[in-house]
């Protein structure tokens, strides 16, 4: 045993002082990594370590941090009903925006793919437009302003659909899928550019192969030849879209207002801003922080899981 | 024969009718084109509407049904937007100034960090390097919303709150920039590299003047991306003082100005997204052809 061991740290000395070698040798290499890394290092990865340490603390930036242990978990799952309520909301938004967004993504990068050179240049920035639009979703407040001048209500009170009209920002029903609606209109971001360009890459001789083997139709076509090409691509869009889903908070307290009716439009970003910067509950808002940041990381690890097996 | 000349001359030559592709239908194809145009109306819509408005006088705003092409365009709103601004001890071209120098001075320090450390990840072999990619790969994962506040406290330990430093520096080290750079680097000819080095130029010169120049279109990728974020940026949480907030923030007061506000409120809209979809417009073959290459591979 003790032999063992011995051996076994003689090796990883050894070990170890080759690293070291290399290490030395490519000093070149860390001069040049060394900029972006420090930063990188200091606005993301110490955050992230800083978030879960606070997260256990009692924190509100005058006094310094107390020790709390599981407290604000414990609180913001069984006491606080509007964090339950953001959850709900992020998880229905994200649910129904991100796999369906997703989906339109390649949906139309694929339907374009085809198009002659011109016209997909064209409808690549008519769909992706929105993503980069800035602000430009706050016009949905025009056509679904709450009084009958609004277009939307006028017009559905003009083909006798209702009688009055429908405050939709301020009516709990409808705050979620008019958000919805706007959030999917601005999906087609950069999952939607990966996409076009990946199916842009294919090797056409691979179709040509798949009509000789009897290749019959589109959809054959899709999901033997085209989805299996476009793998690590849709592992990206994947990340992309996962990422966007969950953060969802600009259009929500854009259009729905800050804090909304109820909190029916309020996620769980939306509550973080509401602890982390209203009320300097530091603490709090961390712990709301590392929860996110863990339904992030889950969620983006199960879909990569799930889309290694497209196409096999 | 020029290179160019030939292939032009080919292009001239091409049967006119091209042989359609096999498993496609023509009545299939025009379902698909109307889908499309359809599709791409809806998506449009909101843009155009609110390009429309910026150029309607304000007897045309607020007309039922709505036209969508304004029937005397005026650019009223757009100067209506200097004279309010005007107004306000904080001037227009000074949020202007702020949303400017924030892009121009975040995007080239992002482009220059991120261009150097994508450039020893992908073409050279150390200890240590493929582990920091692949934290930067995770670090894609999740939004910035979660490093929000550890971020406060540290620009506050540093003293950049409520400096353009708060935005810009943070903003350099964005994980998306170095992951299309690298992915895209990857593809370059080692050979190059070697064969500049056997000619004695510094790493520093095989960089500049080697890998550089020869990964424009991925400069392009990483100017979008940044410039899209940072226009964007409200910077609200940790700019306080007017003199130094943005163009955003300035669009949110005047929208909070109310129906009276609506025209200008439009012009703003028109100013803060003319100027990332002017750049998308450029340069979209040079962006596509940097994000073929922006697969995660496992």
């Amino acid at each position: 045993m003790k032999e063992f061991f011995s051996k076994y740290f003689l090796m990883r000395k050894l070990q170890a002082g080759v690293a070291w070698k290399k290490m030395k040798r490519s000093k070149m290499c860390y001069a040049f990594l060394a900029p972006y890394a420090i930063l990188f290092t200091m606005f993301f990865v110490f955050p992230v370590v800083a978030s879960i340490y606070y997260s256990f603390t009692y924190y509100n930036i005058l006094e310094p941090p107390r020790f709390l242990g599981l407290q604000n978990y414990i609180a913001l799952i069984l006491e606080d009903d509007i964090f339950l309520t953001s959850i709900k909301n992020t998880f229905m938004i994200a649910i129904i925006t991100g796999p369906l967004g997703y989906i339109m993504s390649f949906l139309f990068a694929w339907l374009i793919n085809e198009l002659p050179r011109w016209v997909r240049s064209v409808a690549v920035i008519v769909f992706y437009a929105p993503s980069i639009a800035g602000n430009c979703y706050v016009i949905f407040s025009v056509f679904f302003r709450g009084d009958a001048y609004g277009y939307v209500n006028a017009f559905l009170m003009n083909i006798g659909i209702i009688d009055t009209p429908i405050l939709w920002f301020i009516n709990p029903t409808y705050m979620l899928p008019i958000c919805m609606l706007v959030i999917l209109w601005m999906s087609l971001g950069t999952g939607f550019l990966s996409f076009v360009a990946g199916l842009q890459g294919i090797d056409k001789s691979q179709y040509e192969a798949g009509y000789m083997d009897g290749v019959k139709n589109r959809w054959q076509e899709l999901w033997f030849i085209t989805l299996p090409n476009m793998k690590p691509m849709l592992m990206f869009g994947a990340v992309m879209s996962i990422t966007q889903a969950f953060g969802v908070c600009d259009v929500t307290m854009a259009l729905c207002g800050y804090p909304s009716t109820d909190y029916a439009a309020r996620t769980i970003v939306t509550h973080l801003f509401d602890y982390g910067f209203t009320r300097f509950e530091m603490g709090y808002a961390c712990a709301i922080a590392t929860i996110l940041f863990l339904i992030m990381i889950l969620c983006n690890k199960a879909i990569q899981s799930l889309l290694r097996r497209v196409g096999t | 024969m020029s290179k160019k000349r030939k292939e032009k001359v080919q292009e001239y030559h091409k049967p006119l009718v091209k042989k359609r592709k096999p498993n496609r239908s023509v009545a299939g194809d025009i379902f698909l084109y109307l889908f499309l145009l359809l599709v791409a109306f809806v998506m449009a819509f909101p843009i155009i509407y609110a390009v429309s408005s910026a150029l309607k006088p304000l007897d045309e705003l607020f007309k039922f049904p709505p036209t969508i092409y304004p029937r005397n365009p005026t650019l009223d709103n757009f100067s209506d937007l200097f004279v309010t601004m005007g107004k306000s001890w904080v001037t227009f071209s000074r949020y202007l100034f702020n949303t400017v120098f924030i892009t121009a001075v975040g995007t080239a320090g992002h482009l220059i960090i991120a261009s150097m450390g994508a450039f020893v990840l992908a073409k050279y072999e150390f200890p240590g390097g493929q582990t920091f990619f692949k934290l930067v790969t995770v670090a894609m994962m999740f939004t910035g919303y979660v490093t929000q506040i550890p971020n406060y406290l540290i620009l506050n330990k540093l003293g950049w709150i409520d400096t353009y430093w708060a935005i810009v520096i943070p903003a350099f080290a964005s994980p998306m920039g170095l992951f299309l750079m690298k992915q895209f680097m990857e593809g370059l000819p080692t050979a190059l590299i070697e064969a500049a080095k056997i000619d004695g130029a510094s790493e520093w010169r095989v960089f500049w003047n080697i890998v550089m120049p020869n990964v424009k279109p991925a400069w392009m990728t990483l100017i979008i991306f940044s410039v899209q974020g940072l226009w964007n940026n409200k910077a609200s949480t940790y700019i306080y003082s007017e003199e130094k907030k943005t163009l955003v923030y300035a669009l949110q007061q005047i929208q909070a100005g109310g129906i009276a506000r609506t025209g200008q409120g439009a012009a703003v809209l028109v100013v803060v997204m003319i100027v990332p979809i002017a750049i998308f417009i450029f340069s979209e073959s040079q962006i596509l052809e940097t994000m073929a290459s922006s697969g995660l591979k496992d």
